[in-house]
């Protein structure tokens, strides 16, 4: 097998598109800090409402989506559209199809941010969690969503290696069920161009907006991230993953598990009975394709386990999973109905989304940026491994902090709005649980605090790398493709 | 509950169209040589 050398494209031989991923690595780094910033100053506003200022667009109501979309989608959203744009490249052996339709969806991506960052604090919302934002914007997703799918699909469909490796199923599975979801949940009646009506009413758009919620948790936050796994911790563990076959099926049970498991966003509300059981019992089966997953990934170290000790971005990838295993079970214990009936609309809840999302989300994105910035820069490492171990141990504090806060509080929360005196009447007021709330609310956002200075480290070495470096054209090797 | 008219047929469509994919797969032996395919990340260029 003829093998060309690896290094800068001399001659006119393809090369990998990665200017977008480029673009796309470093605006995640720059909307994880965005997206935790205003997650903290949310958090503040709780413990101390004075910080809403009476200023209508600084109140927690309309900054708390601001939050959560820029942490999922900006954030989150950007690590996803590096990494997946990057690993169908190698994997598939081929240069980008339609770079400039890749180039269209950074820009398109961004200005979807932005009108985010604008709109919210406005105002301008649907109502639908993790949805909120207004019928133009969400056309305007649709069409990226559209030219990312057509990205994506194209470089497999002219791939050199016979074989899809596992790591694009996740991505491909993403990309598909996002589309279908988005266009479902987003239906709605423009009266304005600030206003829309959804297409759904009552608990029918109950049951259709957490169909989409808890779907935007599997596909977006669980598949995506899933096929970043796959990629990222075999190639910094130089190890590959330790059962392929195990990473199939687990790959076909979750994605056919996860879209029945919406219904245990709604226990015990007006939602059928039957409809509730099924969401209940789903999440339960969920919990054996997840920990397929986190199984999968953790034992690819077997054999390898000393590397953990100084590989910081190997800690990030391996404890990534821990928080991914803790939070897929987790998750099917809150859908227990029984369980539910005391964490639901308490902090628990707040927890068990952080665990996954700064414990699971947050950590395997670092991970593979860490992996992935200086290859864009022409390096192997980053500018300051010590810097990459700082920020490991500050995250890992910080996520610690928060949940256990939010766990304490959570079950609090739910024992006291349930405590009844002997005459039936009930025991504690509302806001008397709020005042208990207080130490905990404080506790999270020390956590919180400690998440964002971790992720200002990240910014700083981020830095430091890409000064240090130059983007490198790398030439797409030379061989025969696998019949 | 008149969404599930709308949420039923959507999943059985899905369903359908996950199980094409499948067969797709195991048609065109994406399952064949698992262990090789695995390792071949590790490869130079991958």
């Amino acid at each position: 097998m003829a093998e060309s050398p690896q290094g800068l494209a001399g001659s006119d031989h393809e090369v990998y598109s990665d200017t977008t991923v480029r673009w796309f690595a470093l605006a995640a780094v720059l909307w994880g800090v965005v997206g935790m910033a205003v997650g903290v100053f949310i958090a503040a506003q709780l413990a101390w409402p004075e910080l809403n200022f009476g200023i209508p667009w600084l109140s927690y109501g309309r900054l708390r989506p601001l939050h959560t979309n820029a942490v999922i989608f900006a954030f989150g959203g950007c690590a996803l559209f590096a990494t997946s744009y990057h690993v169908v490249q190698r994997t598939s052996q081929t240069r980008l199809f339609a770079p400039g339709l890749a180039l269209f969806t950074f820009g398109g991506w961004q200005l979807v941010i932005v009108l985010a960052a604008i709109s919210l604090p406005l105002g301008i919302t649907s109502g639908k969690e993790y949805a909120e934002l207004e019928w133009p914007i969400d056309l305007l997703i649709a069409v990226v969503w559209v030219a990312y799918a057509v990205v994506f699909f194209g470089t497999i469909a002219k791939r050199r290696v016979q074989h899809i490796y596992v790591a694009n199923w996740f991505f491909g599975a993403f990309i598909l069920t996002v589309a279908l979801l988005h266009i479902v949940n987003s239906a709605a009646i423009p009266v304005s161009l600030t206003k829309s009506y959804s297409a759904y009413a009552g608990v029918q758009d109950a049951m259709v907006q957490w169909w989409y919620g808890h779907n935007a948790v599997g596909f977006f936050l669980t598949a995506g991230f899933l096929g970043m796994m796959y990629y990222y911790i075999p190639k910094q563990a130089e190890r590959p993953v330790y059962s392929y076959r195990l990473s199939i099926v687990h790959f076909w049970a979750l994605i056919f598990t996860y879209m029945w498991a919406g219904p245990h966003h709604l226990h015990y509300t007006a939602l059928p009975d039957w409809a509730q059981s099924i969401g209940m019992l789903f999440s339960l089966v969920l919990l054996a394709p997840s920990w397929g997953g986190m199984i999968n990934g953790i034992m690819t170290l077997s054999g390898a386990w000393h590397k953990l000790r100084d590989d910081p971005i190997l800690k990030f990838l391996i404890v990534s999973l821990s928080f991914y295993g803790m939070s897929t079970f987790e998750g099917p214990m809150m859908s227990i109905k029984t369980v539910n009936a005391l964490s639901h609309y308490t902090d628990w809840t707040i927890g068990h989304v952080h665990s996954g999302a700064l414990g699971w989300v947050g950590l395997i994105s670092m991970g593979a940026l860490y992996h992935l910035i200086p290859r864009m820069f022409g390096q192997t490492k980053m500018f300051s491994t010590r810097a990459i171990e700082l920020h490991f141990w500050v995250a890992t504090i910080g996520i610690v902090l928060y949940i256990a806060a939010m766990w304490m509080a959570g079950v609090m929360q739910g024992l006291m709005w349930r405590a009844v005196n002997p005459d039936g009447t009930l025991a504690w007021s509302f806001v008397e649980s709020v005042k208990a709330t207080f130490p905990f609310y404080v506790i999270r956002l020390a956590g919180g605090l400690l998440y964002l200075g971790g992720m200002l480290i990240m910014v700083w070495n981020v830095v430091k790398t890409v000064k240090a470096g130059r983007p490198q054209a790398v030439a797409v090797p030379l061989r025969m493709a696998h019949a | 509950m008149e969404i599930l008219y709308l949420l039923i047929p959507l999943s059985a469509v899905l369903v359908l169209l996950i199980l094409g994919l499948f067969g797709w797969a195991v048609h065109r032996q994406q399952f064949e040589e698992l262990e090789r395919e695995g390792e071949r990340i590790l490869e130079d260029g991958a």
